[in-house]
């Protein structure tokens, strides 16, 4: 009998399914793409073109298109139609992350700040030395006055240099899609002032062949300090500027709502996002695909539902009519799915809570077996010999009796993704090596870190898109939102402006502070 | 046939005259009061409402003038004689209840009542 067959032509169902195929085939062209293009480096952050708005428009015309092919098919699976195992993500993961080329734009801009800064420094001694080599007979002799200029021009080079090297000869820890406004002006401005030096002392000094040694020597002076203010301007634009905090960010991972808030002061759009990814990989705790979906209990109790039957002859505009019966009839019927819910999370609870349990109890027993063995300790005697074991052999001896707890638990939590069996024979070297306790030990698996203690170290980098309605160069104001797109969550980031303070004074006495008590008396009349 | 028990709770306003007694060099009255709008309210044992800052009466001497003319303990004194009492301080009160020149207080208080009314039930109720 029909009335015994499952719900199958729910039209959002239907549309959701067929838009979620989208998705992932959308998944996979991007992927393909990053694969291929050059785009490896420490976080390099790659940007679509500003005004293509975040929703694809594809994913919301499904709904208007043919509902009735869901009719054909009786049965609906409990599955989603993307859902892949645990091995299948930490492959592709893997995939991702090593097969991308490490790519040399990233080495080209401080390439060029270098030699930029190079061909500065060495300027003021070509000046100083090109006279003494092309016409040093024609050279009016200089005495102290130029020995002194000589020791200050040394120093201030010596401080240049040194300065230098402190602040701007770091490794560039991301790539940014646009150019870095403020660096660029300053390495224009750099080459302009060095171009023009040269200039002049090309046509007032190599050309007549200037005789006055000393006003050479203050020339090249006088280039030294322009440099030196040039320095300190690159510090307030590059360093200091936005060090003040004057915005609120707002950071929301798109699938599980975790969210921080952020101080930053001006600064642009990318060099932001760059700020806030610094922070995200170590205070976001890892992001865990397992464990997003609501049990299939509870979900696949709303699929059962009505199914509809036309009974007059024209069925070309029931579509819209149908799904709008079938809406108010879902919302009018009792939805329990929230009870459900509920003791699904209760049992939820209390399972992690037993396996919590074992885990300890196991853990704690296991590291009774093993004591460290002191230089002093007597070598032990023949007849009960003692093995000796480094901490791998100590840490492999002990990993037997608690493997089952430990597995089980990580399965419960769905953790078992990020911990492979190496890993955690790794980290219990490591604890035994540093006397750590059980609970020490434990503190990595009972509670999900920030993403940073799950990164291997490798030298490539990690992927993100920022996506942005504004030019990623403008600087940030109220209400501006960017996000920061990886394969299969985003980072949403909402700026505000920190509140402008009014802060009053209001000045007490310390004598002013007494106190009397409270009156109650009683009159007799 | 039920007895129903009912307790009414109501606030009923009398008007007292208390004639001073001499005693010695004083004219007393018997009784003493408590609050003003200078003491604090929350310390009032016969107040209901515990921000009441009006004068209540604390204590009667038992077979003096105030207990013979009907004062009790717990009464609100809202008028002495025509002069309001729910806004004054204690020591006003005072004066206005010790004026020498005067033999007679009238006072108007207010006395919180507790009246037992018995009823019977209407008797045709249905019981199962």
């Amino acid at each position: 009998m029909d009335n015994e067959s499952q719900y199958s032509g729910y039209s959002y169902k239907s549309s959701h399914s067929r838009s979620s195929r989208k998705h992932r085939d959308r998944r996979d062209r991007h992927r393909s793409k990053s694969r291929d293009s050059s785009s490896r480096g420490d976080k390099s952050v790659t940007i679509q073109t500003p005004g293509e708005p975040l929703l694809d428009a594809e994913s919301t015309r499904g709904d208007e298109r043919d509902d009735n092919w869901g009719e054909t098919t009786t049965v609906v699976t409990g599955t989603s139609e993307h859902s892949i195992s645990n091995e299948d993500l930490t492959r592709l993961t893997k995939d991702l992350e090593e097969s991308t080329p490490l790519e040399c734009k990233r080495f080209v801009g401080p390439a060029l700040g270098g030699c930029l800064s190079f061909f500065a420094l060495v300027t003021p001694l070509a000046f100083l030395i090109l006279p003494q080599v092309l016409w040093r007979d024609a050279l009016e002799p200089c005495g102290t006055p130029c020995e002194g200029l000589y020791v200050s021009l040394a120093f201030k080079l010596l401080v240049l240099l040194i300065s230098s090297w402190a602040l701007f000869l770091r490794p560039p820890r991301a790539t940014l899609p646009r150019f870095f406004v403020f660096r660029c002006l300053l390495m224009v401005l750099v080459f302009l002032f060095v171009a023009s030096y040269w200039l002049f002392y090309g046509v007032r000094v190599l050309e007549p062949r200037e005789r006055d040694y000393r006003g050479i020597v203050e020339y090249a002076a006088s280039l030294v300090d322009a440099l030196l203010f040039i320095q300190y301007l690159a510090l307030v634009l590059l360093e200091v500027r936005h060090l003040q905090p004057a915005f609120c960010l707002k950071v929301v991972r798109s699938t599980d709502g975790a969210s921080k808030f952020y101080n930053v002061g001006h600064l642009s759009i990318q060099r932001a996002a760059v700020w806030v990814l610094d922070r995200y990989y170590s205070d976001f705790s890892v992001f865990n695909p397992a464990l997003l979906n609501l049990p299939k209990s509870i979900l696949s109790k709303k699929m059962t539902g009505f199914k509809v039957y036309s009974l007059d002859e024209n069925t070309t505009n029931n579509s819209t009519g149908q799904s709008r019966a079938m809406i108010a009839a879902a919302a009018r019927r009792r939805d329990n799915s929230h009870n459900e819910f509920y003791y699904e999370e209760a049992e939820m609870d209390r399972r992690i809570r037993k396996r919590k349990a074992r885990l300890v109890v196991a853990v704690e027993e296991a590291f009774t077996h093993i004591k460290r063995l002191h230089e002093d300790e007597v070598a032990s005697s023949p007849k009960h010999p003692r093995e000796v074991m480094d901490p791998r052999e100590a840490a492999q001896a002990i990993f037997a009796p608690m493997a089952r707890a430990m597995q089980k638990y990580l399965r419960t939590t769905r953790q078992q993704a990020f911990h492979s069996m190496e890993s955690i024979l790794t980290h219990l070297q490591f604890c035994i090596t540093h006397n750590m306790t059980p609970k020490a030990f434990l503190e990595r698996y009972l509670t999900p870190g920030p993403t940073m203690q799950y990164q291997q170290q490798n030298g490539r980098g990690r992927q993100w898109t920022l996506v942005s309605e504004e030019p990623v160069t403008t600087a940030l104001r109220q209400g501006l939102v960017f996000s920061l797109r990886r394969l299969d969550f985003s980072l949403v980031v909402t700026v505000t402006p920190l509140p402008f303070l009014r802060l009053g004074e209001e000045f007490i006495d310390p004598k002013s502070h007494k106190f009397v008590m409270r009156l109650q008396s009683e009159t007799s009349v | 046939m039920d007895l129903i028990y009912l307790f009414i709770f109501y606030i009923k306003k009398q008007r007292i005259e208390i004639k001073k007694l001499r005693q010695g060099d004083n004219l007393i009255l018997g009784f003493s009061i408590g609050g003003g709008i200078d003491q604090d309210p929350g310390q009032n044992p016969f107040s209901e409402d515990k921000t009441d800052k009006g004068i209540y009466v604390t204590r009667i001497t038992p077979g003096g003038p105030a207990h013979d003319a009907g004062l009790r303990m717990g009464d609100k004194i809202m008028q002495v004689n025509g002069w309001d009492m729910t806004m004054v301080t204690h020591d006003q009160a005072r004066k206005r209840l010790t004026k020498k020149k005067e033999d007679v207080v009238r006072l108007l208080v207010t006395r919180k009542s507790l009246e037992n009314a018995v009823k019977q039930s209407m008797g045709s109720s249905p019981r199962p």
